[in-house]
């Protein structure tokens, strides 16, 4: 794939002995939509760690955007252009939902700018974010009153402030309602846009949700001890005789979700 | 808030400043008047060091070291001064014949004024910075400023030659050729004080909100959110202790000439924790509490160790645990409740971002 937005070259990582990814490799598109599933343990968040720079590897090779990320502190890649979603939302929550879009914004300015009022391109994106999230009416309200699915729907927007080329985000709609997870489902549908192209957006979901995982038409990796089982269409990871196995089990496969 | 709430402020701040700055000289009497301005130089700690802690998060056990290397600095000139181109007395007894080069500079009153702010804002920028690079935060960082006070202490004892040892700095005559005795001098610089704090309180009260004054508040929320928002945790917690440290290191520098000595108490571990008591009486997260509440303890802290004075270390103790037990916004706090608990319907006006968080260190 010559116009790859990360490439994950055999990473290797061990915690107490136990090798929690095992010769990894991953590679993503400017602009396309992957799943990561996988059963406890196989290393999906850790390779979220990983890629953001989070965690460091014993081996191996992460390039974004043509930057070698393992050389790089996360604020460098979040400057960059990597949005990192963590698996329990993490907002600011002394500050409104605006002052916590408007920070996650205003990374750019330094020094003396940040005392002054915030321009209008970032006011400008943050309506943007606002309408795109649908949070216009908790605007003004402290994001730790904010219900679970608010506040995942609110650290999604404080990424898009960025306007990232990738987001990563782990489990995003863990513990949500079914009309809370149609709302999640939405918004990513609005973020890829309807064509994927190739200078939107990339996102990369780490997921245990499969009905979730059905309502996009994208790729899914799956991991298992630490490096890549199968990668393909849904509809094709589902009948692989390896991820009934390991994974999503054998006699109710579709009630696996 | 209301058009008329928000005109409200700027003229009763108006109003407290006039009548701090040319009623009260005439109203109290002098000796009050030096306490008053004794107090306020701890507000101005306070103010710094609530932006520090009651903000960014940064909990400091040893802000008097930034206040007594200003008070320290400040010192130095008006030993400078007062021994009129001789050596300093102490440097005599301790056996140096010549004035040391370090101290030569100091003789220049804006010199040290400069060296005041400008040497514990640097330290703080530092301190924070390498201690945030090195991901040392919450409980660790107050230790290490804990540490630090020790660590200034003992220096500054063992040092008797350069810094006066136990008895520090003292017999001061004059400042700026004027006696420092002089009530008129004294008022003079009780004003110098009232405006420092005024300033320091416009300038607090603008970073605070600012986006500035927000990312402060997110660093203290969640630091690693905000690390994988674009920012460098370690620079905003430089700039915010750094700044805290710039306000310590004025106050020390007023508070030497009205109080007329700086010695290694100044420095040391027990003001620290004073220090902390007061942001926390008045109000952890609100500038104006940090004020009320330095000058607040300090004056209850004179008004009952003149009439009793072994039972104030007990006192601050019951202060302390019971302001953190009952009210944990301090002052502020439970003043802002008393309209609400008026207010019968149970409405509560709607939430605001300033509210203090609960728990008084963050790991």
């Amino acid at each position: 794939m010559s116009s790859a937005l990360l490439e994950v070259d055999d990473l290797r990582i061990s915690f107490d002995g136990i090798r929690v990814l095992d010769g990894l490799s991953l590679s993503l598109a400017a602009g396309e939509l992957r799943f990561l599933i996988g059963p406890n343990g196989a290393g999906k968040t850790t390779l979220l760690d990983v890629i953001s720079g989070k965690t460091k590897p014993l081996a191996g090779r992460v390039l974004f955007d043509g930057h070698d990320a393992l050389r790089l502190p996360p604020y460098r890649l979040a400057q960059l252009g990597m949005g990192r979603k963590f698996q329990t939302p993490a907002v600011f929550p002394s500050l409104t939902a605006y002052q916590n879009l408007e920070a996650a914004g205003s990374y750019r300015d330094r020094g003396l700018d940040l005392l002054l009022p915030a321009r209008a391109r970032i006011r400008n994106r943050l309506a943007e974010v606002l309408d795109l999230t649908a949070l216009g009416p908790q605007a003004h309200s402290r994001a730790g009153v904010l219900s679970h699915g608010q506040q995942q729907w609110l650290e999604i927007g404080m990424l898009l402030m960025h306007e990232p080329k990738l987001l990563l985000l782990d489990e995003p709609v863990a513990g949500l309602t079914r009309a809370e997870r149609d709302r999640t489902s939405a918004l990513l549908h609005s973020i890829m846009g309807p064509a994927r192209t190739a200078d939107g957006c990339a996102i990369l979901i780490v997921e245990h949700d499969m009905a979730f995982v059905r309502q996009f038409d994208a790729t899914v990796t799956v991991l298992h001890q630490g490096s890549v089982l199968v990668e393909g269409p849904m509809s094709a990871v589902e009948k692989d005789e390896r991820v009934l196995d390991v994974y999503l089990g054998r006699s109710d496969a579709t009630e696996a979700a | 808030m209301t058009t008329r709430k928000k005109l409200l402020v700027p003229v009763f701040a108006a109003v407290v400043l006039v009548v701090m700055l040319f009623v009260a000289p005439r109203a109290m009497s002098s000796f009050r008047l030096n306490l008053l301005g004794k107090y306020l130089c701890f507000a101005l700690v306070a103010l710094g060091l609530d932006l520090a802690w009651g903000y960014a998060g940064l909990l400091s056990l040893g802000q008097s070291v930034f206040f007594g290397l200003g008070a320290y600095a400040f010192g130095m000139y008006l030993k400078l001064e007062s021994a009129h181109g001789k050596l300093p007395d102490f440097m005599g007894w301790s056996g140096l014949s010549a004035l040391p080069g370090f101290w030569r500079p100091f003789g220049d009153p804006l010199f040290a004024l400069c060296v005041a702010i400008l040497l514990p804002a640097a330290c703080g920028t530092l301190l924070a910075y390498l201690l945030s690079r090195s991901r040392i935060g919450g409980v660790y960082f107050s230790i290490i400023t804990q540490a630090l006070a020790f660590i200034a202490t003992t220096l500054f004892i063992g040092q008797q030659p350069f810094t006066g040892g136990t008895n520090g700095l003292t017999n001061f005559a004059t400042i700026f050729g004027q006696p420092l005795k002089d009530p008129n001098v004294q008022a003079q610089l009780y004003r110098a004080t009232v405006l420092a704090v005024a300033a320091c309180l416009a300038l607090g009260a603008w970073l605070a909100s600012s986006r500035f004054g927000r990312l402060l508040i997110a660093l203290r929320d969640d630091e690693q959110r905000l690390r994988f928002s674009g920012y460098n945790p370690a620079l905003l917690k430089a700039a915010a202790f750094g700044i805290a440290g710039g306000m310590a290191g004025l106050a020390g520098a007023l508070f030497v000439p009205q109080v007329g000595i700086v010695n290694p108490d100044s420095l040391g571990i027990i003001l620290g924790i004073q220090m902390v008591i007061w942001v926390t009486v008045g109000g952890r997260g609100t500038l104006i509490g940090a004020v009320l509440g330095a000058v607040a303890v300090n004056a209850a802290q004179s008004a009952v160790s003149e009439s009793f004075p072994d039972v104030w270390q007990y006192g601050i103790g019951f202060l302390f645990v019971g302001s953190v037990l009952l009210f944990p916004g301090g002052l502020i706090g439970a003043l802002r409740a008393i309209p609400r608990s008026l207010r019968r319907d149970g409405s509560r006006p709607a939430e605001t971002a300033e509210a203090p968080a609960p728990e008084l260190v963050r790991v």
